[in-house]
């Protein structure tokens, strides 16, 4: 979760000035949303991914599911494609999710019925950078009609994204072996503090006319972690198509959830409908996005004055909220237990744990761990 | 071509149905029976003030929107716990059950389900009651369970088929799962007498079923509680460990906040502690952890003396609606000259009634007097007024003389 430079909590300004105009409207109640949600929610939600003009919405072959979190988004397309993508409840569709990934990913395509769970090839930790060649022959080497769960941007957990150029190859490769890409977005406007910028790679995936799933969360980018506001974008050849597909999607929603919880969606639908609101929330995701892109250049900038071995660059090529550092086990080890600082095994740090008050601190010790254990 | 040309349009929502042809009726005296939603009598949605007063209060402490934990808000799922169970009672103060946070009474139950697919090997059956709420069926089906029922209404007498669901749950496998309503029995608002939940329970137990109670309903049946959760306690008192699914969407009002429990009665704490972890194992890839809003309201109003006093108060002022709508229903059809015999509309509790009217004489109600419900008979006693509740009478009066 994003923490302020007091390393406190952070409820956005908007938001509070939004729940205080939900809580003045004598006119709202608390019934029951639609099973599918709130429909102002659903379609500025879908808007912000595929972007204003885009022409899938003009096309009206986009649908919206209103769901609890991007978990629950994920869930609810997971049970969709294991009940009606190749075939009739084809459990042995292989899905591919990235070397590494959020762990929730493998918990949710199983529970959701898939037997089949592959990893693609995604961080090299050698170069600490992505291994483009390694994912991109697991595609060629993908059965045809594999899902795979592509991260949108902010790759959790090394924040390790690829280029426009990378992505293009990568559509390319999916479009021939016909494989489902289903998009993860959890950061968007989080990770460089453009919202157009951070939803490129969808976009380009709906331009070159894939149908597609997009797994929205709004836990990050509007700081309403525990009101659960998610959506699932789904992009389809035509209207017709995206309408049944909404139909069924309605059946696996109503025996998970039966319609979702009003209060976020209320709070976000508010915001994106209103000029002046959507304006103010740009400005907090900014100054989100700002803090930690700060914090990483202050980072990395300490650590290449201290001399610390090694390179540092990539505490800056990454993005949004995690960074693979390339610590070790035994490094991570010396962090927790003889500096206190706590990350990961995998050397994974939260970006928004590091302040201007601890910088100096942090990156002393990341220069103690490296020069002191191998 | 597309990914999903094979993909069937799903079946229309039946209830939802009733709603979208009552919303293109222009009948003035058009009447909305389908809703399963209270209306107070002026047929408006009622936000109950212990609820507004809570959300005054939560909102003065300004707190933040960090993750609740996967199991849900503690005080919530505590008091949600206590208010089923009973202060005073054992399985409750011995800390012997885990009670998770759940989206809503669905939710809740979904959980339940999956739990019970994953780690009671013994079964794969649930039996429901002949007929049931809707969306237990398909709930249980997708949980990969499978689907039996046991007699429970009579339609007869529109009332319970007491011996037929003796003799049918004498006859239930061993070890096989059983859902009972706890209380105002969705859709038939028939409920067993004390009596007959005793005897339900000594077969429960002989037969060593594992009891899952759906209590949807507590305080908005009667009006008390304590009266509204007597099965449920009943039955834990004699020693049969049941798992529970709670709403607060009717009794609270909070439909579209998604304030729900699902409990587990275990043998010990240490029991408990493992039962939770497998439960909040389940739960993160569904939808990682509870949305928060509903669950303060309701902890705010059950935790603080005050509201809960006043919610009491307002949820028994529902009841009593309610209860009142079932006696002048029945006191108009006498007046309107109707010769049948209408006692089992002030027999039935809760908000559904199975009025006994046949799928032609609802039709009829629907195409000449706007009057909407479900083909079964059934209706919403919420949506009734004291305004609309003579042309009620009169309507079904005139389809069944």
């Amino acid at each position: 979760a994003y923490r302020t430079d007091e390393g406190q909590p952070w409820v956005l300004p908007v938001v509070k000035k939004v729940e205080q105009m939900i809580a003045n409207d004598n006119s709202l109640n608390h019934e029951y949303l639609p099973i599918l949600g709130l429909p102002e929610f659903r379609a500025n939600a879908s808007r912000i991914a595929l972007g204003d003009d885009s022409p899938a919405i003009k096309e009206k072959r986009v649908g919206s599911v209103q769901s609890l979190g991007g978990t629950g988004a994920l869930r609810i397309g997971a049970e969709f494609l294991r009940r009606w993508y190749n075939g009739n409840n084809n459990t042995a569709t292989p899905v591919y999710v990235s070397a590494p990934s959020w762990e929730n990913h493998n918990s949710v395509f199983m529970d959701a019925g898939f037997k089949d769970i592959r990893t693609y090839h995604y961080w090299d930790a050698a170069k600490r950078g992505l291994d483009l060649q390694g994912l991109l022959n697991d595609m060629e080497n993908a059965p045809e009609r594999s899902i795979f769960i592509l991260h949108a941007c902010a790759h959790n957990p090394t924040g390790t994204d690829p280029t426009p150029e990378q992505w293009k190859q990568i559509a390319g490769v999916m479009k021939r072996r016909s494989l489902f890409p289903f998009f993860d977005s959890a950061y968007q406007g989080f990770a460089s503090g453009s919202l157009d910028k951070d939803a490129w790679a969808v976009r380009y995936f709906v331009s070159e006319g894939f149908e597609l799933f997009c797994a929205q969360s709004f836990s990050k980018n509007f700081g309403l972690y525990n009101e659960r506001v998610g959506n699932l974008t789904v992009v389809g050849k035509d209207a017709d198509n995206v309408q049944r597909v909404l139909s069924q999607m309605e059946k696996i929603v109503r025996t998970t959830w039966s319609n979702p919880p009003s209060q976020g969606a209320r709070i976000v639908a508010t915001t994106l409908s209103s000029p002046q609101l959507f304006e103010e929330w740009k400005g907090n995701v900014k100054t989100m996005a700002d803090r930690v892109l700060l914090m990483r250049s202050e980072l990395r900038s300490r650590l290449e004055a201290l001399g610390t071995p090694g390179t540092w660059n990539h505490i800056t090529d990454q993005i949004g909220m995690f960074s693979f550092t390339g610590l070790n086990p035994k490094q991570v080890e010396y962090m927790v237990k003889e500096k206190h600082i706590y990350l990961m095994a995998s050397g994974r740090i939260n970006m928004c744990g590091l302040t201007t008050k601890n910088l100096d601190y942090v990156a002393k010790s990341i220069h103690e761990a490296v020069t002191k254990i191998q | 071509s597309s990914w999903w040309s094979h993909v069937e349009m799903g079946p229309p929502d039946p209830i939802l149905g009733v709603t979208e042809a009552y919303k293109r009726d222009t009948n003035s005296k058009k009447m909305n029976l389908g809703v399963g939603a209270y209306r107070d009598d002026n047929g408006k949605p009622y936000v109950l003030n212990c609820v507004r007063k809570a959300e005054a209060m939560i909102a003065s402490k300004k707190m933040d929107k960090e993750y609740l934990p996967i199991g849900g808000l503690a005080d919530f799922t505590r008091a949600s716990a206590e208010l089923a169970l009973g202060q005073n009672s054992e399985a409750f103060k011995s800390g012997r059950y885990v009670t998770v946070q759940g989206i809503s009474g669905t939710g809740s139950l979904r959980i339940g389900a999956n739990f019970l697919q994953r780690f009671f090997k013994a079964s794969r059956d649930v039996y429901l009651p002949k007929p049931s709420w809707g969306n237990h069926t398909p709930i249980f089906r997708d949980a990969g369970m499978q689907l039996q029922a046991y007699r429970y209404y009579d339609p007869k007498t529109c009332s319970l088929d007491f011996s037929g669901a003796m003799d049918d749950i004498s006859k239930i496998p061993e070890k096989s799962i059983i859902l009972l309503h706890a209380c105002a029995h969705n859709p038939t608002g028939v409920d067993p007498r004390q009596e007959q939940w005793k005897e339900l329970a000594a077969t429960v137990k002989k037969r060593n079923l594992l009891v899952y109670f759906d209590m949807a309903y507590q305080g908005f049946a009667s009006g008390d509680i304590n009266r509204d959760a007597w099965a449920v306690r009943y039955f834990i008192e004699q020693g049969v460990n049941i798992v529970l699914s709670q709403s607060f969407a009717k009794n609270m009002g909070l439909y579209g906040e998604r304030a729900g429990a699902f409990t587990v009665i275990c043998s010990d704490a240490d029991e408990a502690k493992r039962v939770e972890s497998q439960l909040k194992i389940l739960i993160r890839p569904m939808y990682s952890n509870p949305p928060v809003n509903g669950a303060r309201i309701a902890s705010m109003i059950l935790n603080t003396p005050d509201l809960r006093k006043e919610w009491l108060t307002e949820v028994k002022g529902m009841a009593d609606r309610i209860i009142s709508m079932r006696t002048q229903l029945v006191s108009n059809l006498k007046k309107e000259g109707s010769s049948h015999n209408w006692q089992h509309i002030t027999d039935q509790i809760g908000m559904f009634c199975f009025t006994g009217l046949k799928p032609e004489q609802v039709e009829r109600l629907i195409k000449e007097f706007s009057v909407y419900m479900t083909k079964d008979g059934r209706i919403s006693v919420a949506g009734v007024t004291s305004g609309n509740v003579g042309y009620l009478a009169h309507a079904i009066h005139q389809v069944t003389k």
